[in-house]
């Protein structure tokens, strides 16, 4: 790029200025990152002591029917919620990209807004709606109450960590979607429907291909964060609901075995790895169309 | 007559108004009710019993509570201020410079965005368990050091995002004529590029604090028992038992929250507006 310092005409400007993020990226995020890579492949000894002996055991265990179902469960459960927050998200985008500018901000500060706002509060709130005697089970004996209705249990259900997983990253869909669909050429659009094909048609035969690397990259932005979730399994589902995350989680405090626990952290980052590899494959794919 | 409708104008056709409305009510209806159920005058959190502001008084009483609050204030203040200064110089330092392995330093910087923050918690766990631990029994605010030092981590890499698209934007021959006019790189830097940069730093240090006043996770495998933060306290309350003063400290950050947004938000518009 134009204008750009060749880094030996000032290398003391380069030093002062990278240095310290790069201090502080190297100390506390780079090697901690590595000693959990390291302690996957080491073993207990003793109560406090692990000995990083090479070992693929902690590996071995992940591939377990029982580690390897909790696995699937999760992608899964992100896939599931993936594709929900698409559906949803889909329309809403739509309808901001084409809004009047005055009105496109305030739908965009309203998909926003929740972002903003405490994740564990946001979880917490839905606890209210969907416990027995919550929100959505009163209302609903209030106006079938007379035939019969009977409280459903919604909470610690794997219905309830769908219902939150969706609630926190529907933003996540939506803003990238919005952007995908605002670049779209009009043209294009009011062409298809000058000549005669409805609404729905002129979205799956040219909105849908034309922001065709958009969309994959909306699903990608939400797919990642949700399939490292913790909260929301751990405060709205029961038993059966955890994700790889809470398995994660009891390794380090309860269970207290770290490089086991490393090992199942070190599958939830290749996942994610291969999930952003992904996605740079479609921007480069997006520049050079 | 009513005017025709344009062809894509979808805001208008009813059935997305629909979905919207649908939308809308989903994504904010858990919060009304939260907010309601803090003025209601009721233990068990469920019928509507009256209008009270009791809890509120409860919350202000709770000392544990308003311990973590401050000290989740005082651990985003800090990570603001550390996290703003090591944004602006990342993004500086490459949008500036052409030097070997700027495209691995800038990956590398991102990694802390897509990374999952249970796999940045452990990780920092083990740091200060293992490799570097945090003195013990220091005085306050220095007790905090480690979730401080956690929170810049995965907060400036943000903030290196919102100021480098700020970048982006700058005319360098700007730089160049306050060179040619004698200014020294330092002078340039700070006079004219700086002075660019101003909405972007307003909004970045608005994401670091909110970042830093929302993380729960990672938080959560940092924090020892004398150092507890809010949303680690609001857990264990809710782990707990639901009550409705969980409900009033989340309706006072709901409003502060929103405000701080709104703030910012105004104030990128007027800063924008006088450039233009």
């Amino acid at each position: 790029m134009q204008g750009e310092i060749d880094w030996k005409r000032s290398k003391s400007g380069l030093a002062g200025l990278l240095g310290p993020p790069l201090f502080w990226f190297i100390l506390f995020f780079a090697v901690p990152m590595a000693v959990v890579w390291a302690y996957s492949f080491g073993t207990n000894v003793g109560i406090a002591d692990i000995e990083i002996s090479g070992t693929f055991a902690n590996y071995a265990r992940v591939l377990e029917p029982l580690y390897l179902g909790i696995l699937a469960k999760s992608l899964a459960f992100a896939a599931l919620a993936t594709l929900i927050c698409l559906v949803v998200g889909f329309p809403v985008a739509l309808a901001i990209s084409f809004a009047p500018p005055g009105l496109k901000t305030w739908l965009l500060i309203g998909v926003m807004l929740p972002f903003w706002t405490n994740l564990l509060i946001r979880t917490y709130a839905l606890i209210a709606l969907l416990r027995d005697e919550g929100l959505i089970n009163q209302s609903l004996s209030l106006a079938f109450g007379w035939a019969g209705f009977e409280p459903m249990q919604m909470m610690n259900t794997n219905f309830a960590v769908m219902v939150g997983l969706v609630y926190v990253h529907l933003p996540f869909t939506v803003l990238p979607l919005y952007a995908a669909l605002d670049r779209l050429d009009r043209s294009l659009l009011e062409a298809s429907l000058d000549l005669g094909a409805g609404h729905l048609r002129t979205i799956w035969n040219i909105v849908i291909p034309l922001a065709g690397v958009g969309i994959a990259s909306a699903v990608l932005l939400t797919f990642i964060p949700v399939l490292g979730s913790y909260l929301q399994p751990d405060l709205l589902g029961g038993p059966d609901s955890q994700m790889i995350a809470n398995v994660i989680e009891r390794q380090f405090k309860r269970a207290n075995d770290w490089p086991f626990g490393a090992a199942l952290a070190f599958m939830l980052m290749y996942l994610t790895f291969f999930g952003i590899a992904l996605q740079s494959l479609l921007k480069k794919k997006e520049r050079t169309e | 007559m009513k005017e025709p409708k344009a062809l894509l104008d979808y805001a208008r056709s009813w059935p997305l108004r629909l979905w919207m409305g649908a939308v809308g009510l989903f994504l904010y209806l858990p919060l009304a009710v939260l907010i309601v159920m803090s003025f209601n005058d009721s233990r068990r959190t469920t019928k509507w019993q009256g209008f009270t502001f009791d809890w509120y008084g409860k919350v202000f009483q709770d000392t544990e509570l308003m311990g973590a609050l401050g000290n989740s204030l005082t651990i985003a203040a800090f990570s603001t201020v550390i996290s703003l200064i090591l944004g602006t110089l990342a993004a500086i330092a490459l949008w500036r410079f052409r030097f070997p392995g700027r495209t691995l330093v800038d990956g590398s910087f991102s990694l802390p965005i897509v990374v999952p923050e249970i796999c940045m918690g452990v990780a920092l766990l083990i740091f200060f368990a293992r490799i570097l631990p945090w003195p013990g029994g220091m005085v306050w605010p220095l007790s905090l050091g480690a979730i401080i030092i956690s929170h810049v981590a995965f907060s400036f890499p943000f903030v290196a995002v919102v100021v480098r698209a700020r970048l982006e934007s700058f005319d360098r021959s700007m730089e160049e004529a306050a060179r040619d006019l004698g200014a020294s790189e330092w002078q340039a830097l700070r006079d004219v590029v700086v002075p660019h940069l101003q909405p972007a730093l307003l909004a970045g240090a608005l994401l670091a604090f909110t970042l830093s006043l929302d993380d729960f996770v990672i938080t959560f495998f940092t924090a020892g028992p004398d150092t507890v933060t809010f949303p680690v306290k609001v857990y264990s309350m809710v782990r707990f038992s639901v009550s409705p003063k969980v409900n009033a400290i989340s309706t006072l950050l709901l409003v502060f929250t929103v405000l701080l947004t709104f703030i910012a938000l105004r104030l990128q518009a007027k800063a924008e507006a006088e450039k233009s």
